[in-house]
């Protein structure tokens, strides 16, 4: 029988590290990090330049192996994880450098990861009408439907942040939908009318029930958006709690003034 | 006449060579120069079988294709751990050994002496039978393979796997992390065009009737790879204006009149002067869809 009163105590974590840690010749990019990210919750990252917040979304999508701790997602304990196996386990994520198929059209970038992802099946599938509606919906929503057979590199540079936005959210697994959404820096160099948009998209990703975790420079919208917030420096955790409490703090002050 | 049709055969031969290299270098965005290697498998498999088993060329052509493609499995399986340049470094590797071993393995090979008589086609239904001898037929048969190539690879780059090709040339870590095995991709890929040179090399072979080695050095794999630069990468139809560029050029430079003593060196001098300016001014090839 459950336990009522564990039930209401313990929050539903979505992903957790313990003692992550990567070093890049002999800088400790991420050090020995243990920290818990709710499940349904924005989850703010933030810390001074060079603190190490790429490195552990990169960690955490598994783009660079790490030197050693654990990765525990949906309660899976995780040693080792290739790029592609992070879909997998619902997973998804933004590049802070935006990272687009250049040479493919906006819709394309869109389509290309709504698709079986088993070589040989995807060899002989054709779009449906059902993935191309989901492609406009989303193409809709980021203001880009107007562009869609558009190269991606000929777009500015805000319409290719958007396009990688909604080509993260089109990610759609046969088998498992994305529950984590890796945000890294999604606003930088947007103008004010995309900032919207975005705004608009990971609220909505909250209401269902999805989990966000953010990296975010801009303080107000970390206080807007974000139910809990992650303080790194120098690869270390200085702080945590929420937005507005933390922000108050007089190391958290210290760490960004002293950049 | 007779001229036109082998330049016609010779024709079909290199469009199926550079449709399968396009596949690679121009989908996938894989810079192989070992073409020429699977196309000589091919070609080996037709002479040796024809000449010594007496099996019929359809069949030798399928059995030239599975041997292909098992050699290219494991050779796209070392090359998978490559990128960029060091991709194309080793991938030139791969092409000398093979050809080291078509002109080593005597027994098989006969090496530089090559092997002669390799009899045409024989097409047999039942009682019915029909030798594709005379030039004509074998242009209509070198076409057959030509358009059967040729909508296969159009239906793989339409399809979601070519779309998906395309993802891993323009940024394989980002299409990785949407859960996609890219080395499962990249080796399918490979292994489809080495199996659509060795169809190629089963023709040249048949068609010349006689092999051997020099026909596929790594020279061959770089004019291979002139074809689908020169037509445009990531284009099918660019590979085949690719391949009839190429092959009508050297034909056209015999009628410019450079004194005999010299026309061969001349009609090689023109060809890469041709090539460079084409880089210069229009990296994308004729109607390419993506730059190197």
């Amino acid at each position: 029988m459950e336990n009522q009163a564990t039930k209401n105590y313990v929050k539903p974590i979505a992903v957790a590290l313990r003692g992550l840690s990567k070093h890049f010749d002999g800088v400790r990019a991420v050090d020995d990090l243990s920290i818990a990210v709710e499940k349904g919750k924005i989850t703010g990252i933030i810390g001074p330049n060079g603190s190490g917040k790429s490195t552990l979304i990169n960690l955490l999508s598994g783009i660079i192996p790490s030197d050693g701790g654990v990765l525990i997602i949906s309660g899976e304990k995780i040693k080792k994880i290739k790029p592609w196996e992070i879909a997998f386990y619902g997973i998804t994520r933004i590049f802070q450098e935006v990272r687009l198929f250049n040479q493919m059209t906006v819709l394309d970038n869109i389509l290309v990861v709504l698709t079986s992802r088993a070589p040989l099946k995807s060899l002989f599938e054709k779009h449906n009408q059902f993935y191309l509606n989901r492609a406009e919906e989303l193409l809709k929503k980021t203001d880009l439907w107007e562009k869609r057979n558009e190269l991606a590199i000929n777009l500015s540079y805000g319409q290719r942040k958007l396009l990688e936005i909604a080509r993260a959210l089109a990610n759609s697994m046969v088998d498992a939908d994305p529950d984590i959404f890796l945000f890294d820096e999604p606003f930088a160099g947007l103008f004010p009318h995309m900032v919207k948009i975005v705004e608009e998209i990971l609220r909505e990703l909250k209401k269902h029930g999805k989990t966000v975790i953010l990296i975010e420079h801009n303080m107000n919208l970390i206080r807007e958006l974000c139910d809990y917030i992650f303080v790194m420096d120098s690869g270390k955790l200085l702080a945590e709690g929420e937005p507005d409490k933390v922000l108050a703090e007089k190391e958290v002050i210290e760490a960004y003034l002293g950049e | 006449m007779e001229y036109l049709i082998h330049l016609a055969i010779l024709f079909a031969i290199y469009a199926i060579l550079g449709i399968s290299l396009n596949l690679v270098v121009g989908y996938a965005g894989l810079l192989s120069v070992t073409q020429s290697a699977f196309y000589g498998i091919g070609a080996y498999a037709t002479a040796i079988l024809l000449t010594g088993y007496g099996v019929n060329f359809f069949l030798s052509v399928i059995l030239g294709m599975l041997v292909a493609g098992v050699v290219s499995f494991a050779i796209g399986l070392v090359l998978s751990k490559f990128n960029g340049d060091y991709y194309a470094l080793v991938s030139f590797g791969f092409n000398i050994i093979v050809f080291s071993i078509f002109l080593n393995w005597q027994e098989l090979t006969r090496g530089p002496l090559g092997i002669p008589g390799i009899s045409r086609p024989l097409l047999e239904i039942g009682n019915w039978k029909l030798e594709i001898s005379s030039n004509l037929h074998f242009l209509i048969l070198a076409s057959l393979f030509l358009i059967l190539v040729y909508f296969i690879s159009r239906f793989i780059v339409n399809s979601s796997f070519g779309r998906v090709l395309k993802a891993i040339r323009e940024d394989e870590k980002a299409i990785q992390v949407f859960g996609y095995r890219t080395s499962l991709y990249k080796s399918i890929i490979f292994v489809i065009g080495a199996m659509m040179a060795a169809i190629a090399g089963s023709l040249f072979a048949s068609y010349i009737t006689f092999i051997d080695p020099s026909s596929f050095t790594l020279n061959e794999s770089i004019f291979i790879l002139a074809i689908i630069i020169l037509g445009g990468l990531a284009n099918l139809r660019g590979s085949i204006l690719g391949a009839l560029f190429l092959i009508l050029l050297p034909e056209i430079l015999r009628f410019v009149g450079f004194p005999d003593s010299i026309a061969a060196q001349m009609r090689q001098v023109v060809y890469g002067v041709i090539l460079v300016l084409l880089m210069l001014y229009r990296p994308q090839g004729l109607v390419g869809e993506y730059k190197l």
